[in-house]
């Protein structure tokens, strides 16, 4: 069957079909549903007792910024302290020493293995066990000047964290080929130095999505701490409806932020793991292009 | 062995040397000498235990039992009397910069490009000036064919370029001595002939260069020594043409005969 263009009375002649697109009777048909749906939940909001110039009034209050503030900070130095425990705790885990190795095992088993909330209570109630704190010879403090609600927070939510991340950074680590290292030491790398150098930078695109997971859920966590009188977003907000009875508009000013701090974090993260993929060959941008070196 | 005073010392001595994975014995007493400037092969079939005594002389395996020197020093202990005391991580560090290696599978480091590869040794581990490292980087890199290559990650390379990527990198340290591990066992046949050029080239330029391969007619080409391994144990050795032409042991006829087509 050749010249099958030309010839028209053909079964098998092509050129004059045209594709048709298939009709999406169920996305419309679902788009219309939910439209509906949506529409009834935001005229109940209107219609509801919510008064939403209170909403508006208190979003930039000055007692809710400063708490938001709070909440940002806490998030960054927790998640900072978080990290390095847990790079540190990873690194202890798969280490020859068997007495490093037990104690990092412990840490985790440990750590989490009791609720957040019920350790950062212990924490902001330390001065109960040890009523001073120090090192013998050089000085001793009050403990409970020294464990104010910022630091009984930052304990608390940071050493929870380490042991979240030491196994995600473990995870990593075991991610990356057993070459690389070998590769490491035949050139005389020490072990300290290859995981430096050659293992964490690659251990970061298995290590980055989950901590980037983590810095977004640990924005919400640091909402627990208003229970020891850290003056974050959630308990300054709760101290203003205390006042003036506001519950509802309050805990939506709150909300607000909550959700304007994780969606910038998310964009962030995007641009993190995208910087930390090279060399993963699936870089989608085509060839690296030339660096000056 | 190093107090010989006729001879250069030599750049490896394996005296009786075991290795155990569990119960398998991988190296059953392996005693051999190297010269600088030799280039010997180690042929066998897999599982005879050439790749493994490769490894224990840049120590990255323990040995079980015996001794090996690389270029006079005692590899991985310290000997104090008739005791041998365990050398540091840091000590077994230095003594690897004696010996470069290339492996099976390449194991460029994945997050960095070519260039970056080869600096990466030099300017990390012997502090050397990243000015330099570059300079001489760039000559390595033109040496094994892939100038134009420097900023490409492994990722963007085929197979034989890494291999090449690779021995520029081990090549960078500077090695008194370079152990090959089946180099070109994992790449398509028709790259395998750039990466024996490059070695061919490095073995002209008097390096001290032990092969573990497969490559029969390298070996016929190229070795000074043939060793033949099977079971943990040297079955045979000798220069290239009585082994590979006229092997006197039947494990040695077989194999030969089952790899030369």
């Amino acid at each position: 069957m050749t010249g099958g263009n030309d010839s028209a009375a053909s079964p098998y002649s092509v050129a004059h079909l045209r594709h048709v697109g298939r009709p999406h009777w169920g996305r419309w048909l679902a788009a219309v549903l939910i439209l509906l749906a949506f529409a009834a939940i935001v005229q109940a909001f209107v219609e509801g007792q919510i008064a939403w110039h209170v909403v508006a009034q208190f979003l930039t209050a000055q007692a809710i910024l400063s708490g938001l503030v709070n909440t940002v900070l806490m998030t960054f130095w927790a998640m900072a302290f978080g990290i390095v425990l847990g790079v540190l705790f990873a690194i202890m885990r798969m280490s020859p020493n068997p007495v490093l190795r037990s104690v990092s095992v412990f840490y985790i088993w440990f750590f989490r293995g009791t609720p957040l909330l019920l350790q950062l209570l212990l924490w902001f109630n330390l001065a109960l066990i040890l009523p001073r704190l120090g090192i013998p010879g050089i000085g001793w403090l009050r403990t409970v000047d020294v464990i104010t609600p910022f630091v009984a927070t930052l304990l608390g939510l940071g050493i929870n964290q380490g042991a979240y991340t030491a196994e995600v950074v473990r995870g990593g680590i075991l991610s990356v080929d057993s070459g690389q290292s070998e590769a490491a030491k035949t050139i005389g790398m020490t072990r300290l130095t290859t995981l430096r150098r050659i293992i964490l930078p690659q251990a970061m695109r298995v290590i980055l999505p989950p901590i980037g997971n983590e810095v977004i859920s640990m924005v919400k966590l640091t909402s627990l701490a208003s229970v020891i009188q850290y003056a974050e977003i959630l308990r300054n907000a709760q101290t203003i409806y205390f006042a003036n009875a506001r519950v509802i508009e309050l805990l939506i000013v709150a909300a607000f932020w909550y959700l304007a701090v994780v969606t910038i974090l998310s964009i962030g993260q995007y641009f993190i793991e995208k910087r930390f993929s090279r060399g993963g060959g699936d870089r989608g941008a085509g060839p690296a292009a030339p660096r000056q070196t | 062995m190093s107090d010989q005073p006729m001879r250069a010392t030599p750049m490896v001595v394996a005296v009786d040397v075991h290795k155990y994975f569990g119960a398998l014995h991988a190296l059953d007493g392996i005693s051999l000498e190297i010269a600088p400037a030799e280039i010997l092969c180690i042929i066998g079939p897999s599982g005879s235990g050439k790749s493994t005594f490769l490894r224990c002389i840049n120590q990255l395996e323990r040995i079980d039992g015996g001794a090996i020197w690389v270029d006079g020093a005692l590899a991985g202990y310290r000997r104090v009397g008739d005791a041998l005391h365990p050398l540091t991580d840091g000590e077994i560090a230095r003594q690897r910069l004696s010996s470069g290696m290339v492996f099976q599978r390449f194991n460029l480091f994945a997050h960095m490009t070519a260039l970056e590869n080869v600096i990466e040794g030099p300017v990390v581990v012997q502090k050397r000036r990243k000015s330099e490292a570059i300079e001489a980087a760039l000559a390595l890199l033109e040496r094994v064919g892939l100038a134009e290559k420097r900023d490409a990650y492994p990722a963007e390379l085929s197979g034989g370029q890494q291999q090449r990527v690779a021995i520029a990198r081990a090549l960078a340290m500077k090695p008194r001595l370079m152990l090959f591990d089946e180099p070109t066992s994992a790449l398509d046949p028709e790259l395998v002939g750039e990466v024996l050029a490059v070695m061919r080239d490095l073995a002209a330029s008097r390096m001290t260069m032990i092969v573990v391969t497969h490559e029969l007619g390298f070996a016929r080409e190229v070795a000074n020594r043939v060793v033949f391994m099977d079971g943990g144990r040297i079955v045979e050795e000798g220069a290239p043409q009585d082994i590979l032409a006229t092997p006197r042991h039947q494990r040695t006829k077989e194999f030969i005969s089952a790899v030369l087509p």
